[in-house]
């Protein structure tokens, strides 16, 4: 009998977690404002819908850019036959300045570094391949982002040692988190090649502190390790604070010639800040030259179109519209996250406070029949299956408690983001917690509010810490 | 042959954490002369004008006598501008947030048809089997790593494309072991290569996943033939092996009813068991020449390789902007068929061209009747049978006459003196100056030799 590698039969694909059952259920159901009212709500895709408006405006004013012309002439043969792996030079100076924009131009991208790929996903696979071999490990703060799993692992051989955060810190990295998650790896006879994160997180929408970015340069300097900071959502920090890259935390401590320096890798893409997810821009940025040799050979698996290249090197060349963009960007992401948290609270369901991201870490532990994972799949059918609300359940994340839930914010309408909160309010109400909320509704609400005080001064007491954050 | 070489990186440095060894390993092969060459031409590129004694690429696959045709295509689809016009206000967004691994459906619809054009009708593609990926380069390495498990083979018949190096081996760690093919009977496949092939491989406790073929060949030019295709699949299906072949020259077929894809065959069969070994790549990088836009398929019998192959495809999927673009081009039947049609015959008199102005020069090519290239023969011009006098040979051609070409060895040709000649990636007038040089060059050796 003919055989398939062991990549087929393994699970590596993360396909049949419920992350994307979900999303088979909403494929069944969607929901459509005429056609299908009671349809189900997608709330499980971190999409970034909320600006298209400012890009289809830039498109009608410059037709040139998506037309494959330049100067109304027509570059169709030039762009039909560039398959350079080093990338437009246009593009990727354009995308190192909007890159350097989104970080407050307080550092600078040098173009030569940046490989692209086919989206980020692409991105960090290649990354994996150029830092571990079949067996090596990368630690990642849970929860973390169930597409690592196959991204990271499937066809690499690599593998991921969760670093466990919890809620009585808001989630924080901590450094006996990261020693404990590196002696794990140890004792399941794996070598450490690094850590990956993701800031701002997916799933909490929040970015790193100052505090836990010095903690992860110093551990890896320690350890001799790589750091990968996958930055994808930076372009969606909406909250009072700024960003901080890691590249600031580099720069800040003075480490930019250094080894260390070049050990730390940053991923990018244009999926989430432009909600441009079709279009495959991915990019990875590292100081270490050996590295951008092999990334850039191997991204010939996963060029960007030189159509999309030209199209976005016209598009991130004007100043005057990335700077218009990320404003608006911001603005409209930060009001729709308060429209979810308030409409959420007012179901008597609090979040995680965020700054960033397309989604809210919410919190739904109260709801929970006991504090088990079967606990917390049995509410997400209900969920699911009964209020038609598609969100992810933590477990799929990887998060160590259960009853938490990521919930996306940006990829759907206001009128449909007030439905889907009617419909959980509802819900809510219906069940036996709900029936506590309406009697003693008033005590609930304030410890609650109580709760999310608390996470609140507690984040901004962490922060307060190191005066300079802000 | 087949084996990645490795540099060591450790050796002084005890405190550097180590790459792993696929980034530091050459297998990605980019220091053969098939990419020295390209160096010396970027260096100092033939240029009408500008530089007429520059090097004139001749290494590059690339097809470049039929832009025209699409040009005008889309310039009276899209006279104004946005492409997505069509699609009313919503098409832009739509567009960009599509990024389903199953492919825009209208364009998987388009590939599938336009495949189906090429072949005459004669075999019909579903395009539900469709796998998209960003260009054949992704393609190839995808089924490698679906077909294939770490230090498992892959046959591959030479002279093979020398980027089959890196993307069937570096990162999936599987090896080629080469069927060798030679010219006393024009390189096509025997039953015995095939069985030496194997044997070598089983010898050295290898296991065999599969042969990987392409049809028309690169860089011979040639078609395989019927019976070939045939008792390849016997071939596979006695061993129960797999078996991939590279279709992507197949639009560039100088003469349709030449060409027999291993579709056709498999067409006629209704044994799954057979079929189901079965896969095709294509790609629009040479006969559409849109390299640069990236689009590769793999088309396969096997349900298994089909779902697994789009789940992978998330790692390597084409731009939604480029699928939306090309796919009512590719489903105009009157405007492929007059694409197909008009390009065939293009790269037909380009390849009489030169390979009448080398006849006139004493030097012969392989019968081709495909692709962008020929296979010339030059085994009489070498100071030593050799693969160094082949190199030699080639630093000559490149440093004197000013042409990159690519050298036989470059390709695992187990011949010396073989060359593949690109020309289509150049202007007529330019073929004719390389022409002109070569014919320079074999003058001063006959008043040389006649000295």
């Amino acid at each position: 009998m003919k055989q398939l590698s062991t990549k087929v039969t393994s699970n590596g694909h993360g396909q049949d977690s419920s992350y994307l059952l979900g999303w088979e259920e909403y494929e069944k159901n969607p929901y459509d404002e005429i056609k299908n009212p009671n349809g189900m709500i997608q709330m499980g895709l971190a999409e970034n819908q909320l600006c298209f408006d400012l890009i289809e405006s830039w498109l009608a004013k410059n037709p040139d850019a998506a037309s494959l012309k330049r100067n109304g002439q027509s570059i169709f043969k030039e762009l039909a036959l560039f398959q350079d792996y080093h990338g437009m030079p246009e593009f990727k100076k354009a995308m190192a300045e909007f890159m350097e924009e989104i970080r407050g131009n307080r550092v600078t991208f040098n173009p030569k570094k940046i490989v692209l790929a086919a989206g980020s996903t692409s991105a960090n696979e290649t990354l994996m391949f150029c830092l571990a071999e079949p067996g090596d490990a990368f630690l990642l703060p849970t929860p973390y982002y169930p597409g690592f799993d196959r991204d990271l692992k499937w066809r690499t051989g690599a593998e991921i040692v969760p670093i466990h955060c919890s809620s009585s810190n808001g989630f924080q990295i901590t450094e006996s988190a990261l020693q404990q998650a590196y002696q794990q790896a140890h004792k399941l006879g794996l070598k450490v090649k690094g850590v990956l994160v993701t800031n701002p997180s997916n799933p909490l929408g929040t970015a790193l502190t100052r505090r836990e970015l010095n903690l992860l340069v110093d551990f890896i300097t320690s350890k001799n390790i790589h750091l990968i900071s996958d930055e994808i959502y930076s372009g969606t920090m909406f909250g009072f604070e700024q960003f901080i890259s890691v590249m600031d935390v580099l720069k800040d401590k003075k480490l930019e010639n250094t080894d260390v320096t070049k050990r730390v890798h940053v991923v990018y893409s244009l999926s989430k800040d432009l909600g441009l997810p079709g279009f495959r821009v991915g990019a990875i940025y590292s100081n270490d030259d050996m590295i951008v040799s092999a990334a850039t050979k191997m991204s010939s698996f996963g060029l960007v179109s030189s159509q999309t290249q030209y199209l976005l090197s016209a598009l991130l060349s004007d100043k005057k519209f990335t700077s218009q963009y990320l404003e608006e960007n911001q603005k409209r992401l930060k009001s729709r996250q308060k429209r979810l948290v308030s409409g959420l609270e007012s179901a008597g369901i609090t979040c995680l406070r965020s700054n960033a991201g397309l989604f809210c870490w919410v919190d739904m532990r109260h709801l929970l029949d006991t504090n088990t994972f079967e606990a917390e799949l049995d509410l997400w059918k209900k969920i699911v299956y009964n209020v038609k609300l598609n969100i992810s359940p933590g477990s799929s994340c990887h998060c160590t408690e259960p009853g938490w839930f990521r919930v996306c914010f940006a990829n759907m309408s206001e009128d449909t983001l007030d439905l889907a909160l009617k419909r959980l309010k509802t819900f809510v109400e219906s069940t036996d917690c709900g029936r506590m909320i309406s009697r003693s509704s008033h005590e609930r609400l304030k410890s609650l509010r109580k709760k999310t005080v608390s996470n609140w001064v507690f984040r901004v007491s962490w922060s307060d810490r190191v005066p300079d954050e802000r | 042959m087949g084996l990645p070489l490795m540099i060591n990186n450790d050796d002084n440095n005890n405190n550097k954490v180590e790459l792993s060894r696929v980034a530091v390993s050459d297998t990605h092969g980019e220091d053969s002369p098939y990419f020295a060459g390209w160096k010396a031409y970027d260096e100092n590129p033939y240029d009408e004008s500008h530089n007429p004694s520059g090097v004139i690429q001749m290494g590059l696959a690339e097809n470049q006598v039929s832009f025209d045709l699409l040009e005008s295509y889309l310039e009276k689809k899209n006279p104004e501008g946005s492409l997505w016009e069509s699609k009313g206000s919503r098409g832009f967004r739509e567009n960009a947030l599509f990024q389903d691994y199953h492919g825009l459906k209208n364009f998987r619809q388009a590939m599938a048809s336009f495949m189906e054009k090429i072949r005459g009708g004669k075999a019909r593609f579903d395009p539900d089997r469709i796998v998209l990926t960003a260009g054949a380069t992704a393609a190839n390495e995808l089924l490698t790593f679906i077909l294939a498990n770490p230090n498992d083979a892959l046959l591959v018949p030479t002279p093979y494309y020398p980027g089959f190096d890196r993307d069937l081996r570096w990162r999936t760690g599987v090896r080629i072991v080469p069927i060798h093919c030679d010219s006393s009977n024009h390189f096509q496949i025997t039953p015995e290569a095939l069985e030496a092939a194997y044997k070598t491989a089983r010898d050295a406790n290898i296991r065999v996943r599969g042969v990987l073929i392409t049809n028309p060949s690169n860089p011979l030019g040639a078609t395989v033939q019927k019976k070939v295709l045939e008792d390849l699949l016997d071939f596979c299906v006695r061993k129960n092996i797999h078996l991939v072949s590279d279709e992507i020259y197949s639009g560039s077929v100088f003469h349709a009813s030449e060409f027999t894809s291993v579709a056709e065959i498999v067409e006629n069969i209704d044994d799954v068991s057979v079929k189901e070994r079965v896969h095709i790549v294509y790609s629009l990088s040479k006969d559409l020449g849109l390299p640069g836009f990236r689009v590769g398929t793999i088309y396969s019998y096997n349900d298994n390789v089909v779902r697994t192959a789009r789940r992978m495809s998330s790692f390597t999927l084409v731009s939604s902007q480029t699928q939306h673009m090309l796919a009512s081009m590719l489903s105009d039947e009157e405007f492929t068929e007059k694409y197909i049609r008009i390009n065939r015959e293009r790269l037909r008199r380009r390849y009489e061209t030169i390979v009448e102005g080398l006849k006139k020069e004493g030097i012969e090519c392989l019968k081709g009747n495909a692709g962008l290239f020929c296979w010339m023969n030059l085994g009489f011009l070498l100071n030593t049978n050799m693969k160094e006098g082949e190199l030699e040979l080639w630093d000559v051609i490149l440093k004197e006459l000013k042409l990159n070409i690519s050298p036989g060895s470059s390709c695992h040709c187990s011949e010396f003196g073989w060359f593949r000649v690109c020309f289509a990636n150049m202007g007529e007038k330019t073929l004719k100056i390389a022409l002109k040089r070569i014919h320079e060059f074999m003058d001063r050796r006959r008043k040389v030799l006649n000295c």
